[in-house]
């Protein structure tokens, strides 16, 4: 099981955070502080693994951005990697080649993405079209609200 | 940036760009502040704020909390954001909640009714956003609220593959926090059924949650088993392009297929079942086969799901531990990747055969990639590869490596990284002790590490050297040698002086014929160091001195001139002052004959488990610092073992109790310790303080020790015995750093067998301090004879956790032997006149492994009879004679033990005045040879 999952960039700034267990919040922020400056005191070629307290830390960098995992001593490692990466095909499928600054503006769509790809920690869906069919729905809904919410302020509903 | 679809919200982006375009902290916070106060009034005052308008300040508020503000508003407008008919109002109340609202927070009572109202809509969009949130916040409330609806979402058939997963890792996340919400009865079997389910999706979330409840119970959801091998070979043997979107470059199910892995390594044996055995070991061939084809894609992502499905594979071999054949083809897969340019693959190759290591199937495979393991320790770019190394080395390490082994280690410990170097000098110490055929090598090998590493070299691991060499008298010249020639050096560590003194002040005078290091020569050299130790080495060396004076009493004058110096002001520390002058005095005021009898030489150390082993299981919780092959798998379901298993009973094995084998070799490939570590390790992860030693067997032989040891508490045992009287003295240490309350030994001891063996027990304080030791006076009366012996249970309570433990007491029959010297004439009259049927038991039975004669002989003597020398006329043979004292008779008992080394079996035989007694001596000393 996932314990959390943090985006933070190269500056150390914590761009997205998903905690799977519950921690107070003190606690979250200090996890986060000395995880982001372990990460980012690695070299390029080190391993993407490291043992960290009662856990195991995944990571990988995209461009800007750091991706980092918690997982349980059991999990397996290079699945989580590709955790990541299915995470960030998703991303770059949805907002067309994505950047760190797409995250920060819409950091909602980045949960919602996150959310229909993991739940409790644990992968829900690990095919692609699927995960885009669902945030599609989302999206399609939305869309409807608004061209419905558009019509009422014309006068027309 | 690419427009973004669905409604965008204009006034957030601003918001996010004017911060994004503060040039300060401060003027950050500033804008933070202002928006807030923006915020709060329009959540105050403005009662038409209609859903927009909502969500959109809502948004915000979630937007400065992930800046790493806190947020102490807006719950309410969130909560209200959740009855919107409008979805993309309802998700942002629900995003608010998810990351903002904690497990215990009042909120969640009041958004209850509305996910309820979700969860019954006929959107599915709806309901998963019910579930996301509901598995968000996973509380307690969230499971007692849910428990009905969603288990039926999960099975129904009218409901739709999306929500089913949602609603079975929902599910999941509720089961986490509250057990008890899983339906037993039929839910059990359609719960397993959601294995066959035609969406590939609903099966790898249902495989998430169906491993989590065969934790829970395995033998109810054994019935997945079947189902999981046949799915897995399924996706095994598919090819790429069945599976369609399922497939992960080029690899079939890569998610589903880990999860089904790790759903059998819930069993052990995985399934008793020859068919399914066998489609099993197919699939598993398959995987490994596939992993050999060449890559279908160069992409990383290709072959890290391949490998992740392949080390899962692996993790089950290794798991099932009976495969001798998958065993040794996976140790050379993974040989493989120990030279493969991914780093993260030679890491998870090193780290899955230090496991490889441990099974006796593959143990011999993993060491013949010993030199590539070597040089990854050496060259490895990164500290966590390179400590993997070690670790593997540590797990291949047997009485055919060490030498070599330990002496790349000591090598690489020159250069090593800080820190690592602690844990590597505790492993070379465990090794170097384990392996020790050569007791030279040994005391080597640790003054190696002191001089190479002296800052990393713990307590334990120099006390340990000096309890070796009092304990073995081949070594103890060696070792005299070789401190004297270490302490030579200019700069040496003080782990070295204390070492040096130590071992100097004992048998200094071994090497004292040699004018090199002559008495005074040796003495010299020792305070030469005085001045640059700490207080702590200083008090040491003092004692060291003044066993010198009963060494060598010609340097007497010497040595009374240095405590003079210190017995005054001169010393600003009181110890050393006040060993000064109490040394000085002694050795003006007392008679040569007194002061060899107050300084004589040690005596042997009981022979107790090495605690450096105890020290780096504590550095290493969870992970596997092990240098044990384990014996084969137990049938029982691993996960079985989580209940609570409370005392580690490690009957019937001294050789395997002793776990550095110091006194016996270390007993071979298939022993009987393997069930122990299982155990320890599993009390490491749980986190249950339940890893115990406790050995009883042990005490039949001697009467001083350590009686059990927990991570909680150690039992220490003295004992004398007089005849029929005997006196126990129990040392309770708190290890932890608590009190331990409502402390209470209560001794099990029936009335009727009281009658026989008359046992008072002193009571004890109810509280036990963090740290403290409290001592509890036992008396002991045999009256008659008796079997077995009296148990203690002890009870208290640990940080408000009831515990209990069950202890027999060292109170043998044995116990109250006295030893009888006799000529061989006189023993083979008796002998003879011992010859009834009632008089008469004997035992044959397999020895221990290997044969150990010496050993056999120590345990004699320490069971309490004369061990009798030239009676026998084979020499192997071993007699022994003593009296059993008992308040209403004496008993006299003969004992012969005959060892047959071809067939490594000892025939026992006791023979006795009275049958009872014959008989319980006979099964007391059954299998401890």
């Amino acid at each position: 099981m996932m314990l959390f999952m943090l985006l933070f960039s190269r500056q150390g700034k914590l761009r997205l955070q998903k905690w799977y267990m519950a921690y107070p919040d003190k606690v979250k922020k200090k996890i986060t502080r000395e995880l982001v400056t372990t990460i980012l005191a690695r070299k390029p070629k080190m391993c993407s693994f490291l043992e960290w307290k009662d856990c195991k830390i995944v990571y990988k960098r995209y461009a800007s951005l750091y991706f980092c995992c918690a997982i349980e001593q059991n999990d397996n490692e290079l699945l989580t990697l590709e955790i990541i990466h299915r995470y960030v095909e998703l991303l770059d499928k949805y907002f067309g080649s994505v950047c760190e600054l797409d995250i920060i503006f819409n950091f909602e769509k980045a949960y919602f993405i996150l959310d229909e790809l993991l739940i409790g920690g644990e992968i829900q869906e690990t095919s692609k079209k699927n995960v885009l069919k669902a945030i599609a729905s989302q999206d399609l809904l939305q869309e409807d609200e608004a061209v419905e919410g558009t019509l009422r302020d014309i006068g027309l509903l | 940036m690419a427009p973004v679809r669905g409604d965008g919200m204009r006034g957030l982006a601003v918001f996010i760009s004017d911060i994004r375009n503060c040039k300060s902290k401060e003027a950050e916070v500033k804008r933070i502040n202002k928006e807030l106060a923006n915020i709060r009034s329009k959540f105050k005052g403005d009662k038409t704020l209609d859903g927009y308008q909502k969500k959109k300040y809502v948004c915000k508020l979630l937007f400065i909390f992930l800046l790493g503000h806190d947020i102490d508003f807006g719950h309410m407008e969130a909560v209200n954001l959740l009855s919107s008919n409008k979805y993309s109002e309802k998700q942002i109340g629900y995003l608010f909640i998810s990351v903002l609202v904690n497990t215990n927070s009042d909120l969640i009572r009041l958004i209850i009714q509305s996910i309820k109202n979700d969860l019954q809509s006929r959107n599915p969009v709806h309901v998963n956003l019910a579930l996301q949130c509901i598995a968000n916040i996973g509380s307690r409330d969230m499971a007692e609220s849910f428990s009905n609806e969603i288990p039926k979402l999960l099975v129904s058939g009218d409901t739709m593959d999306v929500v089913k997963q949602s609603a079975a890792l929902c599910l999941l996340r509720l089961f986490r926090s509250s057990p008890d919400i899983i339906p037993g009865g039929e839910w059990t079997s359609r719960i397993i059924h959601l294995l066959n389910d035609q969406h590939m999706g609903v099966v790898t979330a249902a495989t998430s949650l169906i491993d989590a409840l065969v934790k829970r119970n395995p033998e109810e959801y054994k019935g997945c088993v079947n189902l999981a091998v046949s799915r897995l070979s399924r996706i095994v043997t598919a090819s790429y392009t069945d599976l369609q979107d399922y497939t992960y470059y080029f690899v079939p199910a890569p998610w589903l297929s880990v999860k089904l892995l790790r759903l059998l390594q819930n069993y052990n044996p995985v399934t008793e079942e020859p068919g399914v055995r066998a489609r099993l070991n197919e699939t598993l061939e398959t995987i490994l086969n596939k992993a050999q084809e060449p890559p279908k894609s160069k992409k990383v992502q290709h072959s890290n799901a391949k490998n992740a499905v392949l080390f899962e594979a692996i993790n089950l071999i290794i798991h099932s531990d009976s495969e001798p054949n998958l065993l040794v083809r996976a140790c050379n897969q993974l040989g493989q990747f120990l030279s493969n340019r991914e780093t993260n693959l030679r890491y998870l190759a090193l780290e899955s055969m230090c496991h490889l290591a441990t099974s006796e199937f593959s143990h011999e495979e993993v060491k013949k990639h010993q030199e590539v393991v070597i040089l990854s320790m050496k060259m490895e770019k990164d500290v966590s590869v390179r400590q993997m190394a070690v670790d593997l080395l540590y797990a291949m390490c047997d009485r055919g490596n060490a030498e070599e082994i330990v002496q790349e280690m000591l090598n690489y410990l020159e250069t090593a990284d800080y820190s690592i170097r602690e844990e590597m000098v505790l492993k070379v110490a465990i090794l170097a002790e384990k392996y020790a055929t050569d007791y030279t090598w040994y005391v080597d090998v640790i003054l190696n590490l002191i001089r190479i590493a002296g800052d990393y070299v713990s307590e334990e691991v120099w006390y340990r050297v000096i309890q070796i060499v009092i304990n073995r008298e081949e070594v103890q010249g060696y070792a005299a040698k070789t401190v004297f020639e270490a302490l030579q050096a200019p700069a040496c560590h003080e782990n070295m002086v204390k070492v040096g003194g130590y071992i100097l002040g004992e048998f200094g005078n071994l090497i004292a014929g040699d004018s090199r290091s002559a008495p005074l020569v040796q003495f010299k050299l020792l305070h030469s160091k005085y001045h640059l130790c700490s207080p702590m080495t200083r008090a040491l060396l003092l004692s060291t001195y003044i066993k010198f004076i009963n060494l060598f009493p010609e340097i007497r004058t010497n040595i009374q001139e240095v405590f003079r110096q210190h017995s005054n002001l001169r010393s600003a520390d009181a110890e050393l002052q006040q060993r000064a002058s109490e040394y000085l005095q002694l050795s003006i005021v007392a008679s040569t004959d007194v002061l060899a009898t107050v300084l004589e030489e040690m005596p042997s150390f009981p022979e107790r488990e090495s605690s450096i082993l105890a020290v780096l299981k504590k550095k290493k919780p969870g992970r596997v610092p092990e240098n044990e092959i384990r014996e084969s798998k137990s049938p029982a379901p691993n996960a079985l073992a989580q209940n609570n298993v409370i005392v580690n009973h490690k009957v019937n094995s001294n050789a395997n109790a002793d776990l550095l084998g110091l006194s016996t070799p270390p007993a071979g490939v298939n022993n009987t310790g393997g069930s122990g570590t299982l155990i320890d390790v599993l009390g490491d992860i749980y986190g249950n303080n339940n890893a115990a030693t406790y050995n009883t067997k042990k005490f039949l032989f001697k009467n001083n020790g350590v009686l059990f040891e927990n991570e909680m508490l150690q039992i220490g045992v003295k004992s004398e015995f007089r005849q029929n009287l005997g006196r126990l003295g129990l040392f309770y240490g708190n290890k932890t750093q608590i009190p331990l309350t409502n402390f209470m030994p209560v001794l099990q001891w029936s009335a009727e067998e009281a009658l026989k063996l008359n046992v008072q027990m002193k009571p004890v304080d109810p509280t036990l301090e963090a740290g403290a030791q409290i001592q509890q006076l036992l008396t002991a009366e045999c009256i008659e004879d008796y079997a077995d012996a009296p148990t203690i249970e002890v009870n208290f309570r640990y940080n408000n956790v009831p515990q209990k433990f069950s202890i027999k007491l060292p109170l043998t029959l044995n116990k109250f032997f006295e030893p009888t010297e006799m000529n061989g004439e006189s023993f083979f009259a008796r002998w003879k006149n011992l010859g009834g049927e009632q008089q008469r038991a004997q035992k044959v039975f397999k020895a221990q492994q290997p044969l150990d004669l010496p050993g056999a002989r120590n345990k004699l003597m320490g069971f309490g009879m004369q061990l009798l020398e030239n009676v026998d006329p084979n020499p192997d043979n071993m007699v022994c004679a003593g009296i059993i004292h008992t308040q209403t008779q004496q008993v006299g008992c003969l004992l012969r033990l005959e060892p047959n080394k071809q067939a490594q079996m000892f025939r026992l035989t006791i023979r006795a005045s009275k049958e009872t007694v014959t008989r319980e001596v006979c099964d007391l000393l059954s299998d401890q040879f």
